[in-house]
């Protein structure tokens, strides 16, 4: 029984090869660092050319990085005066057509959720990185925490979609980071990769896929000629808005107010209502094609850990090690937590004995399993709080326990 | 051009009070504007929240309307994204100076090449007349029924002390003088800051029993007097207009640039210096 991945997953190397000089990967592709720089990769790889940041831990090696590597190829960064000017910044360089992050941790993201809403009322495409540390509040800056879920989901006002992806190893942190660009781009949204302290300074392999190994989504730009008129919130059939570049030909108003197809605000109740349903619509019926998890020793599985970010890391090396007692035990790991993969996890679960959640929160993605299988009573919670890396142990403990072997 | 080719008719009228100072800025920078000859494309206008933000929406240049007091940091993110574009920020005195005075004062000390106007009518009017940071002691606002203790900013200080490279203060009432102002700050290298007072006379002159906006208007006549002119010498408690400051200082983006030349040199140095094969590998190799 080996790792299962899923076609949805971002990429496939997870187990690296010994020997991957023989398999023609270039030295210079591979890489022994931590998973902060594996993102700041990932985002280099999918052509950011445009960072706006504030130092706080654990993610200010982010902004270090950036700070180098971006000007060598010509691209920006700029150390705002505070986190809200680093995300009203990237949205602005958005505009102008470029490929823009920023990059945090807990009271930072706090800060950044006023303008993470003009992002995507405005539907202007940029990637926010959250490595989360212990919260609330400045709570614990240099320890490891999963407490910022449902802030992602929920913690700017007003109903709004969004997407938020995570990884539990630094191949994936490089895969989902270029995938968080591609996906910003193609709804035109905010992204937020939630990572942990844990993945964000764990140092491990990295190989740096070739160009064109992975897919790059570029900014869609209108196909409307100049004197003809541009309408910039005016979806195409198939529900994307093509952008133009300010200084381009086209001029037209964004605004974080209710608007109307030309970008000037409106709060004519039908152009709300339909403003509205277009921001949530436009990923929540692309939940299917947003979705991304893989499969670890699932096969069968009576027992189900489901977790994500660095939890997955405890739940994947307990259940190999169960599975070698020959207990049918698997893990389904999520790397999209929004739009949450309901009908996913629902099928996924459907014959286990037991969900466990593992996760470093008291129950966040939890409740959203218990909300969306068949029979609630079966979900579990493995979790820990007190900042420490949930171990396997501590996860073999609690499955003990709900398998009635006490511990 | 008209004036009227550089405004969206399509969504005028205007939404402010009969009265308003606002719209007499607007005429003025438009002018100012068509008078430089730019291009409407070269133009990003960036803009807050308040009365005075909704200018960006009237204007048929590029337009940013955006959270109240971060204008400045998405004009930032426009400016360094793309410099040749010129960025024009009209803010009321809350949006710039309340909400925003952390981005304003650190725009000004980046000196990065952004004019920012400040629309000084000394009250938040969208809100209905909360007293501001520029209010000033003694006056009443529905926030302030027994008037106001605080002290007020003076902007044109505040934007020297923050390093803005080009500084200015007129009213509305000096039409003439503010295009001209407006003119040498739009064309001004670097962080430039013109204050403009403007008159509410819905809810600042209301309260504060300053009669309506032709009397408001004949206030701000009144009341100030240029730099260096006999008038100030005779009367220092009258407030000064003109140009404060207009100096020569680095510039924030083409300082960048500069730092991207350097990053791209050594970043090309080392790439040369580079082995194609890992050491390490070759000298196992060798050892083998």
């Amino acid at each position: 029984m080996t790792d299962n991945i899923n076609s949805n997953s971002v990429n496939d190397n997870n187990g690296i090869k010994p020997n991957d000089i023989n398999n023609g990967i270039k030295a210079n592709n591979i890489k022994f660092i931590q998973g902060n720089e594996a993102c700041v990769e990932g985002a280099l790889y999918a052509g950011v050319d445009f960072f706006a940041g504030y130092p706080i831990t654990p993610s200010t090696e982010i902004a270090e990085l950036l700070s180098k590597r971006l000007p060598e190829k010509g691209g920006k960064f700029i150390q705002m005066e505070d986190e809200i000017a680093s995300m009203c910044a990237i949205i602005g360089a958005s505009l102008t057509g470029h490929k823009v992050m920023t990059a945090t941790s807990g009271p930072g993201f706090s800060l950044k959720q006023e303008a993470l809403g003009y992002a995507c009322m405005a539907e202007i495409p940029c990637v926010i990185v959250n490595v989360q540390r212990g919260g609330p509040s400045t709570g614990n800056p240099t320890h490891v925490s999963q407490g910022d879920i449902n802030q992602a989901r929920w913690g700017t006002h007003g109903d709004h979609a969004i997407i938020a992806l995570t990884a539990s190893n630094h191949q994936d942190v490089f895969g989902v980071t270029v995938d968080a660009f591609n996906l910003a781009e193609t709804y035109r949204t905010p992204v937020i990769l939630l990572f942990d302290e844990v993945v964000g300074h764990m140092r491990e392999k990295l190989i740096i896929p070739e160009k064109g190994e992975l897919p790059i989504v570029d900014r869609l730009r209108t196909s409307v000629r100049k004197g003809v008129d541009y309408h910039p919130y005016l979806p195409r059939e198939d529900g994307r808005l093509p952008m133009s570049d300010f200084g381009a030909e086209h001029r037209y108003n964004v605004t974080g107010l209710f608007h109307d197809m030309w970008g000037f605000p409106s709060n004519n109740p039908q152009v709300v209502r339909e403003l509205l349903h277009h921001l949530v619509d436009k990923i929540e019926n692309n939940v299917h094609t947003i979705t991304r998890y893989k499969e670890h020793y699932l096969e069968g599985a009576e027992y189900i850990l489901i977790s994500y970010g660095s939890s997955a890391r405890s739940a994947i090396h307990m259940a190999k090690n169960r599975r070698e007692r020959g207990e049918k035990v698997g893990v389904l790991e999520l790397q999209s937590i929004w739009p949450f993969p309901e009908a996913m996890v629902r099928e996924k679960c459907a014959n286990a004995k037991a969900v466990i959640v593992v996760e470093m929160n008291m129950g966040q993605v939890m409740r959203e399993v218990k909300a969306c299988v068949d029979n609630p009573s079966k979900v579990f919670l493995a979790n820990r709080i007190d900042n420490k890396l949930i171990n396997p142990t501590n996860i073999k403990t609690l499955l003990r326990i709900i398998q009635g072997r006490g511990v | 051009m008209a004036i009227k080719d550089y405004i969206r008719q399509r969504y005028f009228p205007q939404m402010w009070c009969p009265g308003c100072g606002h719209g007499i800025i607007l005429n003025s920078l438009l002018r100012a504007v068509d008078e430089l000859g730019l291009d409407k494309n070269g133009i990003v206008m960036t803009s807050g929240i308040g009365c005075s933000a909704r200018i960006s929406g009237y204007v048929d240049f590029h337009s940013l309307h955006t959270l109240h007091g971060r204008a400045l940091a998405f004009a930032t993110g426009v400016k360094l994204s793309k410099p040749e574009l010129k960025l024009i920020v009209p803010m009321g005195d809350g949006d710039a100076l309340a909400i925003g005075g952390n981005h304003f004062i650190h725009a000004a000390r980046r000196n990065i090449d952004i004019t920012a106007i400040v629309m000084n009518n000394r009250i938040y009017g969208m809100t209905g007349g909360q007293y501001s940071p520029l209010s000033g002691p003694g006056k009443k606002a529905t926030t302030a029924p027994y008037t106001t203790i605080d002290n007020q900013f003076d902007v044109v200080d505040l934007s020297i002390a923050a390093g803005a490279s080009f500084v200015a203060r007129s009213t509305a009432y000096h039409v003439l003088e503010c295009i001209d102002i407006l003119k040498k700050a739009i064309q001004h290298k670097g962080f430039s800051v013109v204050e403009i007072l403007s008159q509410c006379p819905t809810h600042y002159g209301r309260k504060n029993k300053e009669g309506d906006a032709a009397q408001m208007l004949e206030f701000q006549k009144n009341t100030t007097a240029k730099l260096d002119s006999k008038a100030l010498e005779n009367d220092p408690t009258l407030i000064p207009r003109g140009i404060f400051v207009d100096i020569d200082a680095p510039e924030y983006c083409e300082e960048y640039d500069k730092i991207v030349e350097r990053a791209m040199k050594a970043s090309q140095n080392s790439k040369s210096e580079q082995p194609l094969v890992n050491p390490l590998i070759q000298q196992s190799c060798v050892t083998q």
